[in-house]
């Protein structure tokens, strides 16, 4: 009898503690991201970022060596026609070397996006049938990548090697141009994805978006011939920013605070809209794509 | 499990665990594509269809002209406006299990829908107390480069469990589907054949352990023997207490696990009380003979298959609801396929008065359809049904799209009722069988019997 009475509390007590209610209104409104809810689906999110990783080379000879030969293929055109034909100038430093350091975040920032902008069309199957937070679709491309990026640092270290660079202190704020890379792409996703779902102009816009976004920073050639006055103009590129600071920090080259910041503060002010966009339109997504 | 299906009920019995009050959901079917009939005229709309498509698009979203106080041009311009819910309200109370059911377009899956948070409702509110899991499709997010192990643990977590569940349960969930799939567990599923991967989907399904369990028509799939162990998974699930709101167009299974069950038609309830009942007035709506069915329901579906309309032909081509025992008629399907899909066949039950099945024919009996996967595009499929062959009775059509032991597309049942006659009946009356038909006999005398005498 009292074993029978003590299950009989602990039962009651969890009931009560589980009580979770839930209303379901008509949406729409601002909203910010539910941490507690992406909390309680973390396992989820880490299954669907492997996903993307596992699958991502599946029934591939070479596998994950792509994420090396992707980045290394453009390095090479690169340094031939950029360094070698058309003979850019790049501030002194080797054009390989020059291409390289940006070339990396670049490669990681342009597959992430396109990944992340069709993230709600391709799991259109997946988002009529089943309820977890949407942000997971765009942000699950965007970390899964990270691997493919952190695979493709290992192109660094020969290169590095070969003209004799040593990293100094600088490399410590690598990081800070890691994180700003990835709010970059995040938000480029998370605002590409949400118009997708209605435009699919978004899908044929992508690639040349990219292209674009690509010869807009300095990843083939240098900035300094950018005169002052349209220097401010020109680092409100989020993309300027990650680029001159990997080019800084690997290099040892001077930092140039005044692309850095203007920088940095769109790309936060981009990361958050974007995060508030998603979640404004979240909930038809369901009903529009 | 006993005790805990006790404790629930002894804990509180009027526990809510569905609340809907005039709950609406409003769907827009999009504008209708203007014809142009000139070369200027599509030039000129051509040149001005990107502001077009943005207004079209743009509209799909917006529900400006959807509130109750809009007046009356703004009614006429929301002619697109399609209520698939309207003011629904009902509660479900805990450790109920509750069906719903209805004719397609109903309103069935908007519901389930809207209680998963799928989709947000456009009136009304609901109220749910409790963990809830639904199942609107069984191997939601199954990927076919994934073994069968990370997909059980991918499905699983999509269905809202932790992985540490699925640790524990992992050998359960491999137990359940069989042991063909346990052999094959770290093999990617491609490889799988497509009934091994039904039945791994299911059995991570099957191990869902939530308060509340919102289920679609999924039972449905699989070979016989493995939907028998479903609808036992299903009903030891009620056993334990916890509630479950399941829509099925499978009456029986309605009648047997559900207490209750709500009548949906045209977005409104139409009856909610004990199954028994509303599955009874369910199923005898509808005495009128029938010839023509077609979809009330147009679109868009995220399904393969969408059948337009189905007719019961006379031997000369007209609809027809009466026929003649003796001449032969036709029954003609009517269906978009909108996806590429292999082995698909649709077929047309029929049913006599007694609710027995009489028998079923696929589009598939032919060879040339046997096994192919379908191109996108309209499909009409006549098959002559025989004369001399149903005995003069009161029959049903019902039409399924399925992917033989993969799953069942659409289900539409009772869409056409018509009579064999007895015109033309020549055989005796109160025979019995389920059909009576006139066969070929030859009968011969073969010779004479000796010693018995001849009167010729």
């Amino acid at each position: 009898m009292s074993i029978k009475a003590s299950f009989f509390s602990r039962l009651t007590s969890s009931n009560l503690e589980s009580k979770l209610v839930t209303v379901i209104k008509p949406g729409s409104g601002w909203q910010f991201v539910d941490f507690n809810e992406l909390r309680e689906y973390r396992d989820l999110f880490f299954f669907l970022v492997w996903r993307d990783i596992k699958v991502l080379y599946a029934q591939t000879i070479l596998g994950f060596s792509w994420a090396l030969l992707q980045p290394l293929a453009q390095i090479v055109i690169f340094t031939i026609i950029f360094g070698k034909v058309a003979k850019i100038a790049t501030d002194g430093i080797p054009y390989m070397l020059f291409s390289t350091v940006a070339i990396i975040p670049w490669t990681y920032m342009s597959q992430a996006m396109s990944g992340s902008s069709q993230s709600l069309v391709t799991n259109q199957r997946m988002l009529k049938k089943i309820y977890f937070p949407r942000l997971i679709f765009p942000m699950a491309p965007v970390l899964a990548r990270l691997v493919d990026f952190g695979i493709s640092l290992i192109i660094l270290l020969p290169v590095l090697i070969w003209y004799d660079i040593m990293p100094t202190w600088k490399i410590l704020l690598l990081p800070v141009f890691v994180i700003q890379m990835i709010c970059v792409a995040a938000g480029f996703g998370m605002w590409s994805s949400t118009l997708a779902v209605r435009f699919r102009d978004v899908k044929h816009a992508m690639p040349f978006v990219t292209r674009m976004l690509m010869y807009s920073a300095p990843i083939v050639y240098s900035a300094s011939p950018i005169s002052e006055k349209y220097r401010l103009l020109y680092s409100l590129n989020p993309i300027v920013g990650v680029i001159e600071g990997f080019r800084s920090c690997v290099l040892n080259t001077p930092l140039v605070w005044s692309y850095i910041w203007p920088s940095i503060l769109v790309s936060i002010i981009f990361f958050v809209s974007g995060i508030l966009y998603f979640k404004r339109m979240e909930w038809l997504f369901a009903d529009v794509v | 499990m006993q005790m805990s299906s006790k404790g629930k009920y002894f804990m509180d019995s009027r526990d809510i665990a569905i609340q809907v009050k005039n709950m609406s959901k409003c769907y827009r079917i999009g504008l209708k594509e203007e014809i142009r009939d000139s070369f200027g005229s599509a030039l000129l709309a051509f040149i001005k269809s990107p502001l077009n498509n943005y207004r079209k698009f743009r509209s799909l979203y917006k529900f400006d002209d959807m509130r109750p106080d809009a007046n009356e041009e703004s009614e006429k311009s929301s002619s697109d406006l399609i209520w698939a819910l309207n003011d629904i309200s009902f509660d479900i109370k805990q450790g109920e299990v509750f069906g719903v059911i209805g004719n397609n377009g109903a309103g069935k899956t908007t519901l389930l829908k809207i209680l998963s948070k799928i989709t947000n409702p456009s009136k009304g509110y609901a109220k749910i107390i409790g963990r809830v899991a639904s199942l609107l499709e069984v191997g939601t997010g199954f990927h076919h480069e994934l073994t069968g192990r990370e997909n059980i643990y991918l499905n699983g977590t999509i269905l809202g469990m932790s992985k540490k569940e699925i640790d524990l349960k992992f050998d359960d969930i491999v137990e359940f589907a069989g042991a063909e799939v346990g052999k094959f567990i770290d093999t990617p599923v491609k490889r799988y054949s497509s009934g091994m991967e039904v039945r791994l989907a299911f059995s991570v399904a099957a191990h869902l352990e939530p308060e509340i369990l919102l289920v679609d028509e999924v039972l449905a799939v699989g070979d016989a023997a493995f939907q028998k162990k479903c609808i036992g998974k299903m009903r030891s699930v009620a056993h334990e207490g916890r509630t479950v709101l399941f829509v099925s167009h499978n009456m029986g299974a309605i009648t047997q696990l559900c207490g209750r069950a709500l009548w949906l038609e045209k977005g409104q309830i139409k009856q909610c009380g004990p199954s028994s009942e509303v599955v009874a007035s369910y199923l005898s709506h509808d005495t009128e003979g029938k010839a023509i069915w077609s979809n009330p329901f147009a679109g868009p579906t995220d399904k393969e298959v969408l059948t337009r309309s189905v007719r019961l032909l006379s031997k000369d081509n007209q609809p027809t609801h009466i026929t003649a025992f003796d001449s032969s008629f036709k029954v003609e399907l009517v269906y978009d396929v909108l996806e590429p899909i292999r082995d698909l066949s649709v077929v047309f039950q029929l049913i006599n008065s007694q609710g027995t099945l009489v028998f079923e024919a696929m589009d598939t009996d032919v060879p040339e359809w046997k096994g192919h996967t379908r191109v996108p595009g309209k499909y009409l499929a006549v098959c002559e049904v025989p004369g001399n062959l149903l005995k003069p009775d009161r029959y049903y059509v019902s039409v399924v799209s399925f992917v033989e032991n993969v799953k069942i597309i659409e289900v539409y049942q009772g869409v056409l009722t018509f009579d064999v006659s007895e015109m033309g009946y020549t055989l005796n009356l109160g025979r019995r069988g389920v059909v009576s038909p006139v066969l070929e006999w030859q009968v011969t005398r073969t010779g004479r019997i000796d010693g018995l005498a001849e009167n010729e």
